[in-house]
């Protein structure tokens, strides 16, 4: 299968594993996005009201810009990505070179928590996509 | 590359706006998104610096209705023209399905549109994408300017310029009055979407 397209299946299994490993945490907002800015699934709580397909744009701008600053300095990436709020936080972690996730979380949530399961769930839905690769 | 969703049925669009400083890739979206207001969800999202210059990019989303069952949305970006901003250029390329080439028709630019031209190839060929092969519209735009007694070059100098080799579908403009900028749209959006119905096939 070429990337690009994902199936209805392989989608399903990826808002799974969002909704079990993320959402039901307390994330207000998940979204997978490719570098070029589109939207891959988006997953919240029901009560966040995101224009996510801006929001895939900036995201996409900022992870490609913070990239670039990267190799400038001599960095093959950096691996963290967080941007810190009063009420809100996003983070950014990458899923391989085409794929994003980004996660919107309020403060009862701390990021060592938040990272330990994006962890996992970036895991499992490497194998989903890999397993399509095939 | 377009993404398509199967499971939404969602085919999402990228379409950049490329060309030399202050020809105006901006003003097109800003009519754009006055014009067609109602298929448009979302605010236009524009980075720029104090001078009103385009820093990284402008986005606009655009519902373009149904094709084969398939919802298409439509990106519109363009990029910061200014020489210095390469590198940033380059980022908005990434992943682009369709670009609309904006020449700026003023005598005084004729160097600055083959120089970006020239750039733009160099750009995607760095994404191994081919100016050749990926949709594309050229907009000579600011033809206004001619009422008001500024010196523009004649589209067949500009044509002989910049599409003697590519040939595409190319179109006056002013993007200030709106003269065809929806006329370069559709034909960048019907381009597009044949070129990635022919992929999907
Ligand atoms: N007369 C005339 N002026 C135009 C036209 N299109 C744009 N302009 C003017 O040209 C200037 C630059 O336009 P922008 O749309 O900001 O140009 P841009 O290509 O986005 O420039 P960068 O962001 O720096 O790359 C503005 O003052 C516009 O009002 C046109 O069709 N006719
Ligand atoms: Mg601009």
């Amino acid at each position: 299968m070429n990337y690009g397209i994902v199936s209805q299946e392989q989608l399903e299994q990826i808002d799974t594993i969002l909704s079990s490993k993320l959402i039901k945490l307390g994330v207000d907002c998940v979204i997978i996005i490719d570098m070029a800015g589109n939207i891959i699934t988006a997953k919240d709580n029901g009560e966040s009201k995101y224009d996510v397909y801006s929001f895939a744009a900036l995201a996409a701008g900022n992870f490609a810009t913070v990239d670039a600053m990267a190799k400038l300095v001599g960095e093959a990436e950096f691996s963290l990505l967080f941007h810190k709020g009063q009420e809100s936080n996003i983070h950014f972690s990458k899923i391989d070179d085409e794929l994003l996730l980004i996660s919107m979380f309020g403060k009862d949530i701390s990021l060592g928590f938040l990272r330990l399961n994006v962890v996992e769930a970036i895991e499992q839905i490497r194998k989903v996509w890999e397993g399509s690769k095939d | 590359m377009s993404f398509i969703n199967l499971k939404d049925k969602v085919v999402q669009v990228k379409i950049v706006y490329y060309g030399p400083g202050r020809c105006g890739k901006t003003t097109n979206l800003e009519y754009i998104n006055r014009k067609f207001r109602s298929q448009i969800q979302s605010e236009m999202v524009s980075l720029k610096t104090h001078g009103d210059r385009t820093l990284f990019f402008d986005f606009l989303p655009f519902d373009m209705g149904k094709i084969k069952g398939y919802d298409i949305k439509i990106q519109l970006y363009t990029v910061p023209g200014q020489v210095k901003y390469n590198a940033t250029r380059k980022l908005v390329l990434k992943g682009v399905d369709g670009v609309v080439f904006v020449a700026d028709a003023m005598e005084k630019q004729r160097e600055k549109n083959i120089r970006s031209l020239n750039q733009l190839h160099e750009n995607l060929q760095a994404y191994k994408e081919s100016i050749f092969k990926l949709p594309l519209v050229i907009q000579y735009n600011k033809v206004d300017l001619k009422e008001h007694g500024v010196p523009i070059l004649p589209t067949a100098v500009l044509r002989k310029d910049l599409n003697s080799r590519l040939k595409v579908p190319d179109f006056e403009a002013s993007a200030i009055t709106g003269y065809n900028v929806a006329a370069t749209l559709k034909k960048i959006i019907s381009s597009t979407v044949v070129s990635m119905q022919k992929k999907l096939l």
